[in-house]
């Protein structure tokens, strides 16, 4: 794995290229084309893409949606094959979990609790396929066909903070739009205001809850990019310096990682569930 | 962290792939569990429903077969009852028969007797005559005894 490239490339090196990002922007310049180097990348700012995780992203949550829809659609209530129980027991686990942590009405709440656990579970399962498999064809594919040295391709996800801070940040939004629509702006506000400590206590309590309000988005994507890149940088160093006894290194590590792929994805789904829940409590 | 259009890109994914679960994914599933959950519900009403059918019906045939038995018993009196009176009336014919066949045997006995009486009656001058002639050693002139031999005939 790493050794073909040692070499030429440093453990540094390697590290770095795993952890660079496919990225397409707009340069400096102001023309808009792939990065081909991590300080290229940087030079754009805000204004570039990952391609490489956000194109897993889409691919993962689009296969996933694809097949649920296949097979909702060829299910049947009295015969149910194999891959329907499966999906079935998929569905009624994440029901199960919506019915038992959102008392309030609301229909987008268990269609998204699914979509975030399946697609959190896929994009995290990622991080058990070889770090150079993909990567590393990849890189081969673009230095040899589009002459695009060290070229980077990222496969994790939510190895990426935009991934998941792209999607608590949705739940943010989500979070303060059902507490306005429940508790009206005021009953929102008042919440903020006047607890813990009643309405003499204004500026402190704004200084407790406004922190409290934004740790929550902030805490679930940083948990689960950081839970997900530390799972990926083991994986690295062991593939970079362990040389031949990377092999069970990877193993024991895989197996690891086993529970927490699932552990996060389940964790970022309750989570969710528990924040729109609190978001549909009436004002108090 | 390098934060840029990525996660714009990532919300918008998001937001579209919430949107096609619970357009188009979610309600397949919810239908089927609900479906399979409304089959099973039947299922088990109509189980009750036979069960309880089962009780009754077998309640109305231990009614219909002591109605039956019942029915039975008094078709069997009813015979019983007929056969008796069969017998009887048998058996009054057979005396009534008997007491004919009895009456017939004694008139036929009373006729004989009779006829035999009158055979006698008409014999006894001869015997007595006959008699009297080997007392007397002659001949008796009939004719002369008619009166006494009539009157002894009558004695008869």
């Amino acid at each position: 794995m790493a050794a073909a490239d040692a070499e030429s490339q440093t453990v540094q090196e390697y590290i770095v290229h795993h952890l660079s990002y496919l990225t397409y922007g707009r340069h400096p310049d102001g023309h808009w084309g792939f990065a081909h180097s991590p300080e290229e990348a940087s030079e754009m700012g805000f204004m570039a893409i990952h391609v490489d995780t956000m194109g897993w992203s889409i691919a993962l949550g689009a296969a996933f949606l694809l097949w649920f829809r296949r097979v909702g659609l060829r299910a049947s209530a009295s015969n149910p094959g194999a891959i329907q129980n499966f999906v079935e027991s998929i569905f009624e686990f994440v029901d199960n979990r919506v019915t038992e942590g959102f008392t309030h009405k609301n229909s987008l709440m268990a269609p998204m609790a699914l979509t975030i656990f399946v697609w959190v579970l896929l994009m995290n399962t990622m991080d058990l396929v070889p770090v150079d498999w993909i990567t590393g064809i990849a890189a081969w594919v673009g230095e040899h066909i589009f002459g695009f040295d060290h070229m980077p391709f990222k496969i994790v996800p939510t190895t990426d903070p935009n991934i998941t801070m792209g999607m608590s940040l949705s739940i943010f939004v989500l979070i303060i739009w059902y507490s306005i629509k429940n508790k009206g702006l005021g009953g929102f506000l008042g919440e903020l205001a006047f607890h813990p400590f009643g309405k003499w206590m204004v500026p402190f309590n704004l200084m407790i809850e406004i922190p409290t309000l934004l740790a929550k988005p902030i805490s679930l994507g940083l948990r689960l990019f950081g839970n997900l890149y530390a799972g990926e940088l083991l994986f690295l160093l062991i593939a970079g310096l362990l040389g031949l006894w990377q092999l069970p290194a990877h193993f024991a590590w895989a197996v690891f990682h086993l529970l927490v792929v699932p552990l996060q994805a389940f964790v970022f789904m309750m989570l969710t569930i528990v924040y729109l829940n609190a978001a549909h409590e009436p004002a108090h | 962290m390098d934060i840029n259009l990525t996660i714009i890109g990532q919300s918008i994914a998001f937001a579209v792939f919430c949107w096609f679960c619970h357009r188009y994914v979610w309600p397949l599933f919810a239908n089927v569990l609900e479906e399979r959950k409304r089959t099973i519900a039947e299922g088990l009403e109509a189980s009750a429903q036979a069960e309880q059918r089962l009780e009754s019906a077998s309640r109305q045939s231990a009614e219909q077969l002591d109605e039956a038995k019942a029915s039975a018993a008094g078709i069997i009196e009813q015979a019983n009852r007929r056969s008796a009176q069969i017998i009887d009336e048998a058996r009054q014919q057979a005396q009534m028969e008997a007491e004919r066949i009895m009456q017939a045997a004694q008139a036929e006995i009373e006729q004989e007797a009779n006829r035999a009486k009158e055979e006698l009656r008409a014999r006894v001058s001869l015997i007595a005559v006959a008699g009297a002639e080997k007392i007397l050693g002659r001949t008796v002139d009939q004719a002369a005894n008619e009166d006494m031999l009539r009157q002894l005939a009558a004695e008869l």
